[in-house]
């Protein structure tokens, strides 16, 4: 690098400056006069840049619920678990996005045998409906009516017999209300095959009932008036507003390839999640103040710059969670706290060999073998950490490891704050150590 | 220069005494297994005022629920372990205790098949395994020699068996669970070890290259010149730990607490255990040669 110390010392307050507003809350209140930070919203042109700093929070922190469902691979053939696992994520993530939750996560894990779908649903502590919803197979046919003619042995009797009109000839469904009842009917749109057979259908049934049946029951027998041609038909019962969004909502996700069951279920209510966040702050505020101190007080000068390093670690730290973005949760505000031992570890150790150093060379020299020599054991110790963060965050999926969100939460702040505290440690205290001690000297 | 390797027999006195009483521990109470491992469903209630646990205790019995405990936590907070617990039993119950004259605020809840906790274990075990087998070999490699990766990963077991044993005291003694934070806390003990092992292992290196004297010497040295930095950084974790455990509510007590033991153990471990092993194996190597 060609750069003088001032000119770095000039890009590292440019980019303290901008972290520093990334980081700050969306608003806050200063010295009594409330302070709003406006987001990102630039417009070059055509071109418009629009960016929301806000950090996301984990559902431990923000509450929610984190659903675990099993799925039943025994009727599948051995060798298609994997798709059809897929295939039961995909309808789930779209039931899931149709229930209106903001940023959900849907992923999969299998691990000996045992093949699971996680969901996780920010802000949702009602999780029942969200489970029957989730869970549910949605089979939807429509049946034709066989009447048996009495015979000498048995009497009249009629049996339901499924047609080859299913859900998935199904397009979409939404909600009407009847114009007349105001109750609300379900209406289906069905694709270009399916209208085709539900004309034939009706055609056959005319003056007959053909009875609608969901998951095994019947749910609706409405009587053919006439062949239906258009492709669009209306399923009415007595259902409330919210049965016939729910059945919508599962008609147009179509139908699950397996069944699924809830194995376990985690809620967190926003109440305690606000808590823990409150009562971390506050610890990690009495416990940086402390380090600081301790830190002035071991070290003079040395201590008030590694107090400004970690100041700087912490806004690029924050600005990156929110830039990247970093889902924050419990386990994750530790890793950035373990991080932030490590970042002043990385200070006390070029400190406590500068002391060593001071003796036998010049001041100014003295600094940089120190920073030299440090090197190579933060060098070495961060690498080893590393190696644990990558085995924790399992990034490749191995099914062997651990893939649960919060211990991958805790890889990620971690391994991320080892990053920001080499640039913090090694170039931002040490550009800021050559700048003082020049100043130093011209006095 | 302080003879540190000359009290080798003290160290292995103290870490001993502490590795036994917890292993005593171990075998005697066990670990207290979170639901999170064994399965099982804990609910957090918050009532609008406190009416005891036995009153509670009552209406999960009425609900046909198996009661495994109830705590009290801060605010008026009751936390119950129970059985497995379906979504009707869970309105039930909330109507049972609302019956009793209160309003009651579920803060969480959360149920876990038999099963799953299980997975999570063996998963664990095997990330341990996997980072251990990594960090051997990239210690072993940084520092060209296989005696070094080893006495690291020992000192990281040596880490490991004091944090699980006192894990035992405490959850005999204070009620401490095994849940996924203290796993999370166990794995960063680990990597905490070894960063600080590499530490003192570095300034071996450094030695080595410049003078040459024997392993004894430089270990004393590097021991006596990395002391006041790993007491620096082991107070400025003491104090984040410390403001962590008093102030920043009972989600994390025992998380906060197993990191406070096992960052005092990782810093003392690195020269008195890591290195002490690393002298004593050289010793032991030179004797056989001689013969």
């Amino acid at each position: 690098m060609f750069w003088t110390p001032i000119k770095r010392f000039v890009l590292i307050v440019v980019l303290v400056v901008i972290a520093t507003y990334i980081s700050l809350p969306p608003s806050f209140v200063l010295f009594g006069n409330k302070i709003i930070r406006p987001d990102l919203n630039i417009k070059i042109g055509g071109l418009t840049i629009e960016r929301s700093f806000d950090l996301h929070l984990g559902l431990d922190l923000a509450g929610g619920s984190e659903l675990v469902f099993q799925a039943d691979m025994s009727k599948i053939p051995v060798g298609s678990e994997a798709t059809a696992l897929e295939g039961v994520k995909n309808i789930i993530e779209t039931r899931v996005n149709l229930f209106g939750i903001s940023e959900p996560n849907v992923q999969t894990s299998v691990f000996e045998g045992k093949s699971r779908v996680i969901v996780e649903l920010p802000g949702i502590s009602d999780t029942q409906q969200a489970v029957s919803l989730i869970g549910q197979t949605a089979q939807l046919s429509f049946a034709e009516i066989k009447e048996t003619p009495a015979t000498k042995t048995a009497s009249a009797s009629a049996t339901l017999v499924p047609t080859n009109l299913t859900g998935a000839d199904l397009q979409s469904a939404a909600v009407v209300f009847d114009s007349q009842t105001g109750k609300p009917d379900i209406s289906i749109q069905f694709t270009q095959a399916g209208g085709q057979k539900f004309a034939d259908i009706t055609g056959r049934n005319v003056g007959k009932e053909l009875p609608i049946i969901l998951d095994n029951q019947v749910i609706s027998a409405p009587v053919v008036q006439q062949q239906i041609t258009g492709g669009t038909a209306q399923i009415t019962g007595n259902f409330t507003t919210d049965e016939a969004k729910q059945l919508a909502i599962q008609l147009n996700a179509g139908a699950l390839p397996v069944p699924v069951s809830l194995v376990q279920e985690t809620t967190i209510g926003a109440t305690l999640g606000a808590l823990s966040v409150q009562q971390s702050i506050l610890a990690g505020v009495v416990g940086a103040v402390i380090v600081c101190l301790f830190m002035i007080l071991s070290y003079g000068w040395l201590g008030v710059i590694a107090d400004i390093g970690l100041f700087i670690f912490t806004v690029i730290t924050i600005a990156l969670y929110k830039l990247i973005p970093v889902t924050v949760t419990l386990p994750g505000i530790a890793g950035f706290m373990l991080s932030v031992g490590m970042a002043l570890d990385g200070n006390i150790l070029i400190f406590e060999r500068f002391k060593e150093e001071k003796p036998k060379h010049e001041f100014h020299q003295a600094l940089e073998i120190a920073f030299g020599r440090a090197w190579t054991s933060i060098r070495d110790a961060y690498a080893a950490t590393l190696i644990t963060c990558f085995v924790l965050a399992n990034p490749f999926d191995w099914s062997f490891l651990n893939t649960s969100g919060p211990i991958r939460g805790f890889a990620i702040t971690l391994a991320l704050g080892i990053f920001i505290s080499l640039f913090s440690g090694i170039f931002v205290s040490r550009n800021l150590l050559r700048v003082f001690v020049k100043e130093r000297k011209e006095k | 220069m302080i003879d540190w390797m000359k009290y080798r027999w003290l160290y292995l006195l103290i870490s001993g005494t502490v590795i036994l009483t917890g292993i005593f521990s171990l075998f005697k109470w066990g670990l207290q297994i979170g639901v999170e491992f064994k399965g099982g469903t804990l609910i957090e209630y918050q009532l609008s005022r406190d009416i005891g646990t036995d009153k509670i205790g009552q209406v999960v019995k009425e609900n046909g629920l198996e009661l495994v405990s109830i705590q009290k936590a801060a605010g008026n907070s009751d936390i119950l372990e129970l059985g497995q617990v379906s979504s009707a039993q869970r309105t039930s119950l909330k109507a049972g205790i609302e019956k009793l004259g209160v309003t009651a605020n579920e803060l969480s809840f959360e149920t876990i098949g038999p099963t799953a906790g299980a997975d999570l274990i063996k998963k664990t075990v095997y990330g341990i395994l996997i980072a251990a087998l990594g960090i051997l070999f990239w210690v072993a490699i940084q520092f060209k020699s296989f005696k070094f990766g080893l006495s690291a990963v020992l000192a990281m077991l040596h880490d490991s068996l004091v944090v699980i044993g006192s894990y035992s005291l405490f959850g005999h003694f204070f009620g401490a669970e095994v849940d996924l934070l203290f796993v999370t806390a166990l794995l960063t003990i680990l990597s905490f070890s070894v960063h600080d092992t590499i530490i003192v292992y570095d300034r071996i290196r450094e030695s080595k290259k410049n003078f040459g004297e024997s392993l004894y010497d430089l270990a004393n040295k590097a021991t006596s010149q990395t002391m006041v930095r790993s007491l620096n950084n082991t107070f400025v974790l003491v104090f984040m730990m410390v403001a962590l455990l008093l102030l920043g509510g009972s989600t994390i007590k025992w998380f906060v607490a197993t990191l406070l033991v096992g960052s005092i153990s990782g810093a003392y471990s690195s020269p008195f255990v890591a290195v002490s092993i690393l002298v004593t194996w050289d010793e032991l190597q030179k004797k056989f040669k001689k013969r």
